[in-house]
């Protein structure tokens, strides 16, 4: 069997078990990818000869008998949203082309602890914001699926990059969806965790209510494994939660039988949802049942306000969070001519005029606007107030049940270039997405088949805090049923 | 709620932000949509409602008061667009009035 098809997980097994070297794993993979990266463009940056080295010392140490966790000498594909130290991190932005962190991101870390072996750096919106990875500095991502069409964003890199069989497991960010839409796009699964489950400590922030870690696969199992390495608390992240992480790959296989899975009406029955993702749910429920789980309608009422209220929260956190972006400490600067205001403050408003690019200029406006005198109490304080009804719904629908099930997106990918000009419309893709960040709950994208036309469609299940064993364990039930059938994007060699 | 060329300037002002003269127009229409598109939320009664700035519950985890190694000097610096190797330099904050 080639490589690119066996899961992170036997990957790790047979370089443990020596019958393949983490070297010829790691070649293999950088080999692919840098055939594959010119029509995918999923990297950004590749460090090969650092992957290598790095597969050496993994190879040397279990020559030695040394035993390592399960992912030991696996590669692996990072967002440039998380920190290396000494290695570049730009998100995607001209105000961080030449910004090279003086520490490592405690998610990255414990990667690196871990035995993993990075590639390189994976394309995204910049600074995140986006859904279509087509607002970053370094162009486009294109869907190996079908390349005139858009991997997602704004882990759309890390998607895309699993797609065409460049890295077994990739690592991204989900602010308001932004690993699970790639995912559900390009056919992966991908897991945002509970808030606070894995550190952001070196996660470019964005929106830090919001923001979380989350790791992408072919396999549900990798993603298990992946979390056993990610999860924890970080005494340098004071939002990281200090309870103990499961053993997720120990819980997978438990029965379903008697699980209450819930189906949000506001979702399934939704008028922007395509035909052939309302298919894959039903054929998911269908599944579920033959597995004994019981299925229950469960509603989320204020599903509707659910983008409204992101696109105030979040770029109300982004506006402050950016506000570091001023050409003095770090990142790009240009010097302005001074004319009422100052030569320093006419650095710095031509230094993030020139250094940002325009989704996230306008979300800087709309975040200080919705913060302003006279809008803060109709805007802010009132987003603040529909999310906290938005968890309330949440609460009394797991009161009912265990997990809920229903669509990731509402229609499969969209083609390059056709939301880019309306960011209305944009934002409105991530309806289904947002209530997870919002409420602070996990939230999982599995693929569920393709669709006529041949695109992946997904289905999401989501759960209370603290529950991603369960729905990595529903995933990975769904997956041996056959729901889900881990495959390479047709026609990638 | 439609936004004038003027508002832009003035949020623009807040934000640290410059746009060219010639697009602020429509700029100022599109922010504008974005506006009354969030504008939705006044339909729903908040009445009473605690808002919600945080997912978590949180408590404070403390950890053995010991002293951990911050950054160096240099490499506090050493992203700095211009420094003198002690300090970051920026263009000057006051000007003489001629």
């Amino acid at each position: 069997m080639k490589l690119e098809h066996l899961s992170a997980v036997e990957l790790g097994r047979k370089i443990a078990s020596r019958e393949l070297s983490s070297r010829e794993v790691t070649a293999h993979f950088l080999k692919r990818t840098e055939a594959a990266n010119a029509s995918i463009n999923a990297f950004v940056r590749l460090t090969g000869d650092e992957a290598l080295q790095r597969a050496e010392g993994i190879d040397a140490r279990l020559a030695c008998g040394e035993s390592l966790g399960p992912l030991a000498g696996v590669p692996v594909g990072i967002k440039d949203i998380l920190c290396m130290s000494g290695e570049l991190t730009t998100c995607c932005s001209r105000m961080l082309e030449n910004f090279r962190s003086p520490y490592t991101a405690t998610a990255l870390q414990q990667l690196l602890d871990a035995g993993l072996v990075p590639i390189g750096k994976n394309n995204m919106d910049e600074f995140a914001m986006g859904g279509s990875t087509e607002t970053g500095v370094h162009g486009v991502t294109r869907n190996p699926w079908d390349v005139a069409r858009t991997a997602g964003g704004s882990s759309g890199g890390c998607a895309a990059a699993l797609a065409a069989g460049m890295v077994p497991l990739a690592i991204g960010t989900d602010t308001g969806g932004s690993v699970r839409q790639p995912a559900a796009f390009c056919g992966v699964v991908g897991l945002k965790p509970t808030y606070g489950r894995v550190s952001r400590y070196g996660l470019i922030a964005f929106a830090s209510s919001l923001d979380q870690v989350g790791p992408l696969a072919h396999y549900v199992e990798d993603i298990a494994a992946c979390m056993e390495s990610l999860a924890g608390h970080d005494p340098r992240d004071s939002t990281s939660l200090d309870t103990p992480v499961p053993q997720y790959t120990a819980e997978l296989g438990a029965s379903l039988k008697g699980l209450k899975v819930g189906v949000v009406r506001e979702h399934v029955d939704h008028p922007a949802l395509d035909d052939s993702i309302r298919l894959a749910v039903a054929r998911a429920q269908e599944t579920l049942q033959s597995l004994g789980a019981e299925l229950i309608d469960v509603h989320l009422p204020h599903t509707a306000y659910s983008v409204a209220t992101y696109y105030i929260v979040a770029p109300c956190e982004a506006s402050g969070n950016l506000e570091r972006y001023e050409g003095v400490h770090y990142g790009f600067r240009k010097l302005g001519e001074a004319g009422a205001s100052s030569p320093l403050d006419a650095m710095i408003a031509r230094s993030r005029s020139a250094g940002f690019g325009d989704e996230v200029k306008r979300r800087i406006m709309l975040g200080t606007f919705a913060l302003s005198t006279g809008y803060y109490e109709s805007y802010y304080k009132k987003a603040l107030q529909v999310r906290r009804l938005i968890a309330n719904d949440y609460e009394q629908a797991f009161g009912q049940v265990d997990v809920v099930l229903g669509p990731v997106t509402p229609t499969t990918a969209f083609k390059i270039g056709e939301k880019i000009n309306d960011p209305v419309q944009m934002y409105l893709e991530d309806l289904f997405t947002v209530g997870a960040n919002l409420a602070g709950l996990p939230g999982l994208a599995l693929p569920a088949g393709a669709c006529p036309s041949g695109l992946p469609t997904a289905i999401q299940l989501q759960g209370p805090a603290l529950g991603e064993a369960r729905l990595l364990n529903v995933a990975y039930q769904l997956q041996q049923s056959g729901l889900h059938q881990p495959s390479l994007a047709a026609g990638v060699a | 709620m439609e936004l004038s060329r003027d508002d832009v300037l003035q949020v623009a002002g807040l934000a640290k932000l410059e746009f060219p003269e010639a697009e602020l127009d429509a700029f100022a229409v599109q922010l504008g949509k974005i506006v009354t598109f969030v504008e939705q939320l006044s339909e729903v009664d908040t009445a009473g409602v605690e808002p919600m700035a945080h997912p978590l519950d949180l408590h404070s985890a403390k950890r053995a008061d010991v002293l951990v190694a911050g950054l160096s000097h240099a490499q506090a610096l050493a992203n700095a667009p211009k420094s003198d190797g002690e300090f970051f330099l920026v263009p000057p904050v006051l000007v003489k009035k001629p």
